[in-house]
């Protein structure tokens, strides 16, 4: 049986820092002065697939429910299509506090375990720090086999049409400086870690 | 006028009609674009969810590289971006590096060239190029074989107008409709015409991003449109490679043609089809476009 969770907290279960810490890594200090309007939620496209809408993941991250916000499905629904930072009466970055929050959670590992979006995430980064660039049919190719391993066959009709034209590249694409490109990274890598 | 381009990895891979069109509408406009040298990933999306100051870095070796190349124009290099991912993300760094001087200091040591002004370099949506630098005046010229009587609906999408909107309205942009009349079609007014394909929800959620794609889809079937033009490959996959699967879920869908807006202008310029890359499509075009000329026959007969 599932172990039950108090879904209402007192304020010693919560996490004083988590707010300072999203609002650092999002660079929306505003995020403090959100107004709870819900204008967010009722721009976004996706909140309706949301266990918390954009307006409640603010007010939960401005609170300090840390494992709620992380565990939450709203934070990897987030397309990044930027409706609710253009409409934010308070400027909050809504879009770049749920990056904070989606790298957040990579960090900590709190997402399920072979959750596409996540994954794909992965996939993508460690292709281009070792390539430079990313060849799409290989990334969805090695998503599918590591997370929807029985959708392959439902999708390799679209696959064979996109290879006959020419949209489904099989060698993968790749830049000449790639000991440069490594360079300037591991430049970012450093300050992280001294951080 | 000269202009760098930067492709972005869509352009190599499932959007490469993107790259022929664009490059094979410019070319007949004579305007040179030439491609940014060894380009890396933009840092989109997906990697800017690992990490956002990596994913800066990336783009900040663009404009570096960008800024070694030159093309320099008016004391400005102009940079084409035409995927909307790689246009956003870019612009995005270059801020990020105008206002953090540590970080710029950071990169200045490391990336190829010696940076000097990050903001020199003016990164542009092709559309924006077309529409305000060469002009719609310059492309009705152009114009060869009016699109008379057909109905496009014209997808923004959502990170060319937002959150920088800088050569259109965020709320209800109109540059591409003004270009659609311009060829000698009809704009459709679709209201959906900046709300979310859903990235790369269609495989990661599909029953999430296909049923986003439905509703883009469906309010322009109802409001008439022959085919959808789009800025961006990723918006295109989305809207034109997943249509057996949503009509699986949503059988009253009917094929409906996704283009890119430069194979647009192309077919409007007369330009081989194959150099616009319409063979590559799903959903072709073709049909729609003969039964349109019959129907032009009949009227002018």
């Amino acid at each position: 049986m599932a172990s039950l969770e108090p879904r209402i907290h007192y304020e010693a279960d919560l996490d004083p820092s988590f707010a300072r810490e999203i609002i650092a890594s999002s660079g929306s200090p505003s995020l403090m002065s959100c107004i709870q309007c819900g204008t967010c939620s009722s721009a976004c496209p996706l909140s309706l697939y949301m266990d918390y809408t954009p307006r409640r993941i603010i007010a939960m991250v401005r609170e300090g429910f840390k494992k709620e916000v992380l565990r939450s499905r709203t934070i990897w629904l987030c397309a990044s299509c930027y409706a609710c930072t253009v409409e934010c009466p308070k400027q909050i970055r809504i879009t770049d506090v749920m990056y904070a929050l989606k790298r957040y959670a990579i960090r900590e590992g709190v997402h399920p375990p072979r959750f596409p979006i996540p994954v794909l995430a992965r996939l993508f980064y460690d292709t281009v720090r070792r390539r430079g660039r990313l060849t799409e049919s290989w990334v969805v190719a090695r998503l599918y086999l590591q997370t929807m391993p029985l959708r392959i066959p439902g999708m390799s009709t679209l696959g064979w049409k996109l290879l006959r034209r020419g949209r489904f590249p099989l060698l993968p694409e790749g830049i000449r400086d790639r000991r440069g490109l490594q360079r300037v990274l591991r430049v970012v890598e450093r300050r992280e870690v001294a951080r | 006028m000269s202009y760098l381009y930067f492709p972005g990895c869509s352009l190599k891979g499932t959007g490469r009609a993107y790259e022929e069109s664009l490059l094979a509408v410019f070319r007949a406009l004579g305007i040179p674009l030439a491609e940014l040298a060894d380009w890396n990933c933009c840092g989109a999306t997906a990697y800017m969810s690992i990490d956002e100051r990596q994913a800066f870095a990336l783009a900040a070796r663009n404009l570096a590289l960008a800024e070694a190349q030159g093309a320099s124009d008016n004391g400005a290099i102009q940079l084409i971006a035409p995927c909307s991912a790689c246009y956003l993300v870019l612009l995005k760094a270059q801020r990020h590096l105008m206002t953090d001087t540590a970080f710029r200091q950071e990169m200045s040591g490391v990336l190829p060239g010696n940076m000097g002004d990050p903001g020199q370099i003016r990164i542009r949506h092709p559309l924006d190029v077309l529409v305000h630098d060469v002009g719609l005046q310059e492309i009705a010229r152009h114009v060869r074989q009016p699109l008379r009587g057909l109905k496009v609906a014209s997808y923004y999408g959502c990170q060319i107008v937002r959150p920088f909107a800088l050569f259109d309205r965020p709320h209800d942009p109109s540059t591409m409709d003004d270009l659609v009349r311009t060829l000698g079609a009809e704009p459709v007014d679709w209201p959906l015409k900046t709300h979310c394909c859903g990235g790369s929800l269609t495989g990661t959620m599909p029953e999430v991003g296909l049923r986003l794609n439905y509703l883009l889809l469906r309010e322009a079937q109802r409001r008439g449109a022959d085919l959808i033009i789009t800025v961006c490959p990723l918006c295109q996959f989305n809207l034109e490679a997943y249509q057996d699967f949503i009509r699986r879920r949503y059988p009253d869908l009917a094929p409906m043609p996704v283009l890119f807006f430069t194979q647009l202008i192309g077919m409007a310029m007369g330009l081989p089809p194959r150099e616009l890359g319409l063979q590559r499509l799903l959903i072709p075009v073709e049909g729609r476009m003969a039964a349109l000329s019959k129907e032009g026959a009949h009227a002018r007969a």
